[in-house]
């Protein structure tokens, strides 16, 4: 995804000049071609958070339009005051990019998995919190946030997936990768890929049919996606490298509590908890039930109650 | 004056914080800045950042001297429903540049402000205020590198050197001298002034900066101007009575 990142961000920088890029010192043999052509549009402010996202708030209040480069949970966690009082509360043209979202970056260990950053910003007012599942989204993401400008946050990964869908992924819109009407899987950020592999066995396996949702935009959310699935599902999962407390199964639990809906759900992601171990993010989904196991596994179950 | 009608009025805290730095806003306003405050957005205007946010009133009264909006607007300050908030807020409150109120934002922003004025080769200079106590947040040192690694010399950085913080003095809560040496280490220039001297303000800030980020270490006394809060860190927090705010308007010279 960040390969796709930095294409777009070369694009739309030859374009606007206001466009400028921020990175935290991260991002080697990343960003060479893009400071290459837009020299003036590309800052290395050094190791220092959250002087970076001030730095970005002085330039958006001065016209300019920032996307701020680092990654884990350095963009958010390490400066999130900064995000809410200076970017936020003034509604600025900011988007903060992290690359490595969730157990991305499996074998560094829990300071550098991000797995509390999606209920974090989810819960800011004024930001759109985007999680794309492929290159294509991600690129369709960093075009869609420049355009409507505002804050916003941009979750990265490292990903096979060039693209689920054909056509264009559009800011607080969820797509649906498959039908089915039996399970609806909604899923967000590069887990989309655990998922579809879910509904395959399902599928191939137990005659179960599923319908498989990338969720994409966190925050405005599609309620209307969860509202459609709890008419026509028989049981909803959620799934995301996140925290289940505040992320999507708190936003999906959140509609279907608003519209008295009694569809039963299974939130799948971390149990309010940290990681302790390191391993590939393969390795980690399986060891934190956050996979195409877990996803199975609570399809059938839920099925089974009904 | 109008700082301490305001905090009467609504009842508020940190008067001794807004008069110790009120005269270098004055002079800022009065004899240095280029602004129009009819037009708050021009571009071409220098910028100030109330980095100390607890000193809001001090902002909003200067704002209101020099016409930004009415005067009579102020006392609703820290009342219900009021936008004119204990620690400074830009919402609906024209030439306001920064909210702040949480220690230490307001460097790294007019760093931002500063680097966006040389990519587009305006003129406008960047003011910043600082409390002393606010210089143990880490951003502001984050900031101070990259500002003269950027070699900014339209940021002029003000430290309100009133050597009092929350409980204590700084040198005895985590020491802060030299504060001097320590931003000369840092490829700053430094001067020192007194902080309620205005031709010494004006002289200082009226010159340009050399290659560099120009940090002014104002030195004030809190609570200046009013003889019972001078120097007296429970004007940090406490709210002038009706007696206590007749006799400090009598000392300002108000009757």
């Amino acid at each position: 995804m960040r390969d796709a990142l930095v294409s777009a961000l070369i694009e739309r920088a030859e374009q606007d000049p206001n466009i400028i890029l921020l990175t935290g010192d991260l991002g080697f043999g990343v960003f060479e071609e893009y400071a290459e052509r837009h020299p003036k549009q590309f800052f290395n402010v050094g190791i220092g958070e959250q002087n970076m996202v001030g730095v970005a708030a002085g330039l958006a209040l001065s016209g300019k339009k920032i996307v701020v480069y680092s990654i884990g949970n350095f963009p958010t966690l390490r400066c999130l005051e900064q995000i809410r009082n200076d970017v936020c509360y003034h509604d600025l043209d900011v988007i903060l990019v992290c690359q490595g979202g969730g157990f991305n970056y499996g074998g560094l260990g829990m300071s550098h998995h991000a797995t509390e950053d999606l209920s974090i910003m989810r819960a800011m007012p004024g930001i759109k919190v985007v999680a794309p599942s492929s290159r294509s989204s991600a690129k369709d993401a960093i075009n869609d946030l420049l355009s409507e400008g505002g804050p916003g946050y941009l979750r990265l990964e490292k990903t096979n997936a060039d693209k689920w869908l054909e056509n264009h992924y559009c800011l607080g819109k969820a797509n649906v990768l498959v039908d089915g009407d039996d399970v609806a899987i909604f899923a967000v950020g590069g887990i989309v890929s655990e998922a579809v592999e879910a509904r395959k066995i399902l599928f191939e396996k137990h005659g179960v049919s599923c319908r498989v949702i990338d969720v994409f935009t966190l925050k405005p959310f599609d309620a209307n996606q969860v509202l459609q699935a709890a008419k026509e599902v028989k049981g909803i999962i959620t799934i995301e490298e996140n925290n289940l407390l505040g992320g999507l199964y708190g936003a999906v639990a959140e509609i279907l509590c608003a519209n008295n809906s009694c569809v039963p759900v299974v939130g799948i992601g971390m149990k309010d908890a940290y990681t302790s171990i390191v391993g590939s993010q393969d390795y980690l989904r399986s060891y934190y039930g956050i996979d195409k196991v877990s996803i199975c596994n609570a399809a059938l179950g839920l099925l089974a109650k009904v | 004056m109008d700082c301490l009608r305001m905090v009467h009025a609504g009842g508020s805290s940190h008067i001794g914080s807004a008069l110790s730095c009120v005269d270098i806003l004055a002079v800022l306003y009065g004899d240095v800045m280029n602004y129009r405050s009819n037009h708050p957005g021009w571009e071409g205007r220098d910028r100030f950042v109330l980095s100390k946010g607890h000193a809001g009133v001090a902002v909003y009264a200067v704002l209101a001297e020099v016409g930004f909006f009415p005067k009579k607007e102020l006392l609703s300050h820290y009342k219900d429903g009021s936008i004119f908030s204990g620690h400074v807020s830009h919402k609906g409150i024209p030439g306001v540049e920064l909210s702040t109120g949480s220690l230490g934002h307001g460097l790294p922003v007019a760093v931002g402000m500063a680097l966006a004025a040389k990519l587009d080769q305006r003129e406008n200079r960047v003011f910043v205020l600082i409390g002393d106590g606010e210089l143990m947040e880490g951003s502001n040192w984050e900031a101070a590198l990259l500002s003269a690694h950027q070699k900014l010399d339209n940021l002029v950085l003000v430290i309100d050197r009133n050597n009092l913080q929350s409980i204590d003095t700084t040198e005895a809560t985590v020491a802060l001298e030299s504060i001097e040496r320590k931003f000369r280490a840092f490829n700053w220039d430094v001067v020192e002034v007194d902080g309620h001297c205005h031709e010494s303000l004006a002289r200082i800030f009226n010159a340009s900066n050399n290659e560099a980020p120009l940090l002014v270490i104002a030195n004030t006394i809190k609570g200046k101007g009013v003889s019972f809060m001078e120097n007296n860190v429970a004007w940090h927090y406490k709210c002038p009575d009706d007696d206590l705010l007749k006799q400090a308007l009598a000392e300002l010279g108000c009757r």
